[in-house]
């Protein structure tokens, strides 16, 4: 299908909503009617035609504004993206594996030529075209990290690796769950999970970085991860606390499913041939509360789910204060029926 | 997650005899497309039927890294080995179809150092020549200390030595030219990193005087692919997939488990990577663990073993595989 792009906001105003279309092909990410940490992974090579594991990299109806929204928080900090010296090549790399892939993906909004390293790219829903060197900086008007990744929806660690160890030497962090990349710039792969309660115990992040660090080229893989946000904010980071921490405490029974919103992140894991790093892209997927109970079964299993999480994971998460209200008004949408197995929802 | 890693249908589309021992081999895809770029110190697993038994041995990347149209290796040919190298020496001509793993790396380039040193002894050269080939496309500085034993048998040293007049030493083993380690090693610029690869001597004689001398255990990087050793045949319980294998003499245990059906995880074949480790659910006999892996506890506590290179003489032992 034709993708339709829309004029909104994450910020102010906040006129971020899904089509039927964007609320069917969203990424629920339970399978059953509980949830506990696991390392999830999954190979990825495609998925249901349509759904947003389809494409490598997935390009959707919020695009463009999510794009602008980037430019904007990066005019006002830029130390939202980085690169240390060493991770210029990695940069190349994402360039050429995004480029490649949405032009293989979507021929009709994207385009790349190249002849030997003189390269020719046309992203059509941005309207940009360049013209540039491969592995020649000078020729573009960014970084290849920073350039690229302002055409690209989600965020971008780029995770360079030695020592047995993954650390956080670059990326591009503007939609992050209350995550700071100029504070985890330069860690290693323990060091900025430090924060995350009962995974450590749990032996999660051995048994993850080990999945990580025999990740091989050609063999992509991914896994969902999810918090709660009040308002449609992309920008919640530790930054700018100070000013969406506040509406939090905003939430009324009245507009909770306008406010409230389930977001989810698709985290990819991809190896970067020429650089040997990894990079992990963390796409965020936003639906409102009213969105989300439109699929029957999701609004029962999300009520079970929120009902029995353990404390420190809503705390972890951000929600705690506002969990009985949630339940409140989730509870009308649970008859108590059983629910199906998977994420998707059930054929109408 | 499925064993190994993605797989690429090649033909050998050359084949060039170095010198007595090295043969060099020559890649492309069968479908004609692009190989995939990758990492300088990279390697290939690249899969023989010999006589009935697969084969899947790793072997370092020798071509310019950023050159998408073929893969090439060097071999050298080991005639008391288990018959890997003799396959590829004596069966493997141009035209042939070969299917090859996308490229891994265990030996890849610190890309912060201000500067690579670069120490190689005999085939222990091939991962080099990539990685010098990428540092060359990068301005990166390297400087090379290649130890052969003859300069017949000094492959690759002509190439090296015209292109890279300044940065690269060959040692000759008959003319008695060693390696000034302690004195090269001392007169290193501050964020050098070292390499090496080549025989294990040379591996533990680099890494010793390296540790000897102060330098930071991230600094040091080496590559030693351990060939799977030949030895009795023993008999192996597989208690997942509930079957008894027998691993015959010129075959490793990971070959056997393959070649029984069984899906085991892999990547470098050479008891290096850690990717095979197996858990033993129990055993009488004695293991001979061969890997580089495995902490001391690990092999007393006979409870691991790594498939790919180690084996096993004794009664029984079961795997949970």
């Amino acid at each position: 299908m034709t993708i339709q792009f829309k004029d909104e906001t994450f910020r102010d105003d906040y006129t971020f909503k899904n089509s039927e279309w964007a609320i069917k092909r969203f990424p629920f990410p339970f399978h059953e009617d509980s949830y506990m940490y696991s390392v999830n992974m999954e190979q990825h090579q495609g998925g249901p035609e349509g759904s947003i594991f389809e494409k490598r990299f997935d390009v959707d109806e919020h695009y463009v504004s999510e794009m602008k929204d980037r430019a904007q928080v990066l005019a006002e900090d830029p130390l939202r993206c980085q690169s240390l010296p060493h991770m210029t090549l990695a940069g190349w790399d994402l360039l050429e594996l995004i480029m490649v892939s949405k032009s293989e993906d979507y021929p009709d909004l994207f385009e790349l030529h190249r002849d030997g390293n003189h390269w020719h790219w046309i992203n059509r829903p941005m309207g940009i075209e360049q013209k540039f060197v491969f592995m020649d900086e000078t020729t573009l008007p960014y970084g290849p990290l920073e350039y690229i990744t302002r055409q690209t929806q989600g965020d971008f660690a780029v995770l360079d690796q030695r020592d047995d160890n993954l650390w956080m030497d670059a990326g591009m962090v503007t939609t992050q769950a209350d995550w700071s990349l100029d504070f985890d710039i330069g860690m290693n792969f323990f060091e900025w999970h430090a924060p995350v309660p009962k995974a450590h115990e749990m032996g999660i992040f051995v048994r993850a970085l080990k999945f990580l660090l025999n990740i091989q080229q050609g063999a992509p893989a991914r896994r969902l991860n999810w918090t709660m946000t009040v308002n449609p904010l992309l920008d919640t980071s530790p930054e700018n606390y100070h000013k969406w921490g506040v509406q939090k405490t905003s939430l009324t029974p009245e507009n909770l499913g306008n406010k409230m919103h389930l977001r989810v992140e698709l985290q990819t894991f991809f190896r970067l041939p020429r650089s040997n790093a990894l990079v992990f892209p963390i796409r965020c997927y936003l639906i409102k509360m009213e969105e989300l109970v439109t699929v029957p079964k999701w609004g029962r299993r999300f009520h079970r789910v929120l009902r029995d999480l353990p404390v420190e994971l809503a705390t972890y998460k951000g929600f705690i204060g506002n969990r009985p209200m949630i339940l409140e008004w989730l509870s009308k949408y649970d008859d108590g029926a059983e629910t199906s197995p998977g994420i998707w929802p059930d054929p109408e | 997650m499925s064993a190994g890693t993605a797989k690429i249908p090649v033909r050998v589309d050359d084949v060039v005899k170095v010198n007595d021992l090295v043969t060099r081999f020559k890649f492309v895809r069968r479908d004609g497309g692009l190989l995939p770029t990758f990492s300088g110190g990279a390697h290939t697993v690249v899969e023989m039927d010999d006589n009935g038994i697969k084969r899947l041995n790793p072997y370092s990347l020798m071509s310019d890294p950023m050159d998408q149209t073929a893969f090439t290796i060097s071999v050298r040919r080991d005639d008391v080995g288990r018959g890997g190298s003799l396959f590829m020496h004596n069966k493997v001509k141009p035209g042939l179809e070969m299917v090859i793993s996308n490229p891994v790396n265990l030996f890849s380039l610190d890309l912060r150092a201000r500067k690579h040193l670069m120490i190689a002894g005999g085939i222990g050269i091939t991962p080099f020549l990539a990685q010098i080939k990428e540092l060359t496309a990068l301005n990166g500085r390297f400087e090379l200390h290649y130890s052969v034993r003859t300069p017949s048998l000094g492959s690759y040293v002509d190439e090296l030595t015209e292109r890279h007049p300044t940065n690269v030493h060959i040692y000759y083993d008959d003319r008695k030219q060693v390696i000034d380690l302690e004195h090269l090693l001392d007169g290193q610029p501050l964020g050098t990193h070292l390499y090496v690869c080549g025989p294990k001597g040379m591996i533990d004689w680099v890494r010793g005087k390296a540790a000897e001398l102060g330098w930071p255990r991230e600094a040091v990087h080496h590559e030693e692919f351990l060939a799977p050793k030949s030895g009795k045949p023993f008999e192996v319980k597989l208690a997942v997939s509930n079957k008894v294998i027998t691993v015959g003499e010129h075959q490793s245990l990971l070959e056997a488990i393959e070649a029984a059906g069984v899906d085991a995880p892999y990547l470098c074949r050479g008891g290096a990577c850690g990717q095979c480790e197996t858990n033993v659910i129990g055993y009488d006999g004695k293991f001979l663990h061969n890997d580089h892996w495995l902490e001391k506890e690990d092999r007393a506590s006979g409870k691991k073993i790594m498939p790919c290179v180690s084996r096993f003489e004794g009664k029984t032992l079961v795997l949970d595989r």
